[in-house]
């Protein structure tokens, strides 16, 4: 791999002089790069996603249907998909505030709550589910303060929420700030110094710039939180038609040994994940050519 | 030259040295909580071994959800034997042709050395009054239980609480009745049997916790004696403890002798008295009259009630069977 790799590197050095006026590209080994990328992303991606789906192709359609249809799964649907799309809403917005406090101010500690935030990635995420369930459960350090005024947390649809919010936040952060730390501190002067309003300078000078990375940011949360399951497991209670997730409803057929049933949801929610990228692909594509010079 | 010869030889000697000192070892694939029962197993078995044939033995064990496990040993896990809390795990494998056809036939009882029940763990001093399974449906009362479709212990308390009824000599129509009002009184559907147990226990959710007799001990032992009461009902189901030799291993390995040795030793008095400390029953009659802990009451088997296993995941646990009735017809 890494002869594939270094070959190309030696033509390098000569590229940018002579790439100015003629159409050679900067990076040579062309051929040999989109080979190799095609042949890796084939054996890591594509190979396991399509014995996936021929699994499914075990079923007949009616089966299939049947399978991805019935009521307590397309209920599953509407937990797992709802309750992503609210914890990577709520993660925008609160991401991007951890976002802007870690690039704009500095304050004692701040680089053990910059690391603080890269947590979610490295914990086993049962482990974050457990320690969220002792949290918010009725006897918990905050649980039982709330479940008195009538809040419950765990074991019912807003324990899948906050589960989803945790494990989603570092992707959020991570892809803004680094753009708002690019972003040119002169265009907020400029803003100011033509009598824009703090709000206005936010909305139209600072927002466009960092849109295509919230939606990035939006966009992966989103897909990490449709495939959660350690976190999730939980707190949720698991109760069929109201804290059911879609990826409990695989393990559940994959325990009956029904394999192609479960591979037949599975298929369902990558289309539907596939579908929503794309949308977000586009938003982020339009967004750019919309706001045009700033990048 | 003479050197090398003498090296040749010294390394011959040792070679064959090591190969009478290979010891032989055995894979035991079984299911999460069994793994404190087959630890003092295979403490006792590996010395029982030694003295009988003399010859040396390591016994390595693997612990997870007991269909999970079994999906592993399809899929190639090099397990000797298969220990499971189900029969349809091992009637998977036998469908896949990794264990005998007639697995069941080639041990005594059923191939189960030992069988466990289903019980109720209340909180201490039993604050609600519970009995029997009449009271899991009164209205008040918070049921944890596990999700039978994904946990054998699961299933084994939803027929145990179908079979309640139908041994009561109530219908089918009422049996489903009385589950359908037990499953409405479940605020936590926990993934498996220590799922269930934390969420008991740890997390205070609950009044009552149906599960195996045999996760008493483990209970006890890891929240104190004094948390929890026992809870028998007057009428419970008898869930068997499989157990089979996985041929494709043993014929590769060739370890067939072991194995069966080994699984033998399960129904042996030694083996018979190992089980009964960990709170499983054994099949043993005579050991088991010397454990009172055993409380005796009614019990029915699944082949009585339900035909096989198989035949009531088809009917209960299957997708638009009747567990799912219980959720989605309102």
């Amino acid at each position: 791999m890494s002869g594939a790799l270094s070959a190309p590197l030696p033509g390098t050095a000569a590229a940018p002089s002579s790439s100015r006026g003629g159409s050679r590209k900067v990076l040579p080994g062309f051929n040999l790069t989109l080979g190799y990328t095609l042949l890796y992303l084939g054996l890591i991606v594509l190979i396991p996603l399509s014995a996936l789906v021929l699994k499914t192709f075990t079923l007949s359609w009616d089966q299939f249907w049947a399978a991805v249809s019935s009521p307590r799964v397309l209920a599953s649907y509407r937990l797992t998909f709802g309750a992503s799309f609210i914890a990577a809403c709520v993660n925008v917005v609160f991401g991007l505030l951890v976002a802007w406090v870690l690039v704009r101010y500095s304050f004692p500690g701040k680089r053990i709550v910059d690391a603080l935030v890269d947590l979610p990635f490295a914990l086993p995420t049962a482990v974050a589910g457990i320690s969220l369930t002792a949290l918010l459960a009725g006897n918990g350090w905050i649980g039982q303060y709330l479940e008195p005024l009538g809040i419950k947390l765990a074991f019912n649809p807003n324990g899948v929420v906050i589960a989803l919010i945790f494990i989603g936040l570092p992707f959020v952060v991570r892809t803004v700030q680094p753009v708002l730390e690019e972003s040119e501190k002169e265009l907020e002067e400029a803003a100011m110094c033509l009598g824009a309003t703090r709000l206005q300078t936010f909305t139209k000078v600072i927002l466009p710039s960092i849109m295509p990375a919230l939606l990035t940011g939006f966009a992966m949360a989103f897909a990490r939180a449709i495939g959660e399951y350690g976190s999730v497991i939980f707190i949720a209670g698991n109760m069929p038609m109201v804290s059911e997730i879609t990826p409990l409803i695989i393990i559940g057929k994959l325990e009956q040994y029904d394999y192609a049933g479960a591979t037949a949801v599975a298929t369902v929610m990558l289309m539907f994940s596939f579908v929503l990228l794309l949308v977000i692909n586009a938003l982020q594509a339009w967004q750019r050519k919309r706001s045009g010079g700033i990048k | 030259m003479k050197s090398a010869k003498l090296l040749f030889a010294a390394l011959a000697l040792a070679a064959s040295g090591l190969a009478s000192a290979q010891t032989q070892s055995l894979l035991n694939v079984s299911y999460d909580v069994a793994r404190e029962f087959y630890k003092d197993v295979n403490a006792a078995f590996v010395p029982f071994y030694k003295k009988t044939t003399g010859k040396d033995v390591k016994i390595e064990q693997s612990h997870a959800g007991s269909s999970a496990q079994a999906r592993a040993v399809a899929d190639g896990l090099d397990a000797d034997v298969v220990t499971m809390n189900t029969t349809t795990d091992i009637d998977f494998l036998a469908d896949k042709g990794v264990v005998a056809k007639d697995w069941q036939k080639r041990f005594p009882h059923n191939a189960a050395p030992t069988t466990s029940t289903m019980l109720f763990l209340v909180r201490n001093g039993n604050p609600k009054g519970i009995k029997d399974w009449d009271d899991l449906v009164k209205p008040g009362v918070q049921v944890v239980v596990v999700n039978p479709k994904t946990g054998g212990n699961g299933r084994y308390a939803y027929l145990a609480a179908w079979g309640y009824v139908k041994k009561k000599g109530g219908t089918d129509a009422q049996a489903a009745e009385f589950v359908g009002k037990l499953y409405k009184n479940v605020p936590v559907l926990a993934r498996g049997g220590r799922d269930a147990t934390s969420a008991f226990l740890q997390r205070n959710t609950g009044d009552v916790l149906i599960t195996f007799e045999s996760e008493v001990e483990s209970v006890n032992q890891e929240f104190g004696a004094n948390k929890v009461d026992v809870v028998y009902p007057s009428i419970s189901i008898v869930a068997e403890n499989p157990v089979a030799v996985v041929e494709r291993t043993v014929a590769k390995k060739g370890t067939a002798d072991l194995a069966k040795a080994y699984l033998n030793f399960l129904y042996s008095d030694e083996g018979q008295e190992i089980a009964a400390k960990h709170y499983i029953r054994p099949t043993s009659e005579a050991v088991l009259k010397k454990y009172p802990k055993f409380k005796q009451i009614k019990l029915f088997t699944v082949q009585e009630l339900f035909g096989s296993l198989a035949e009531a995941q088809k009917v209960h646990f299957n997708d638009g069977g009747q567990f799912d009735k219980i959720y989605t017809v309102k």
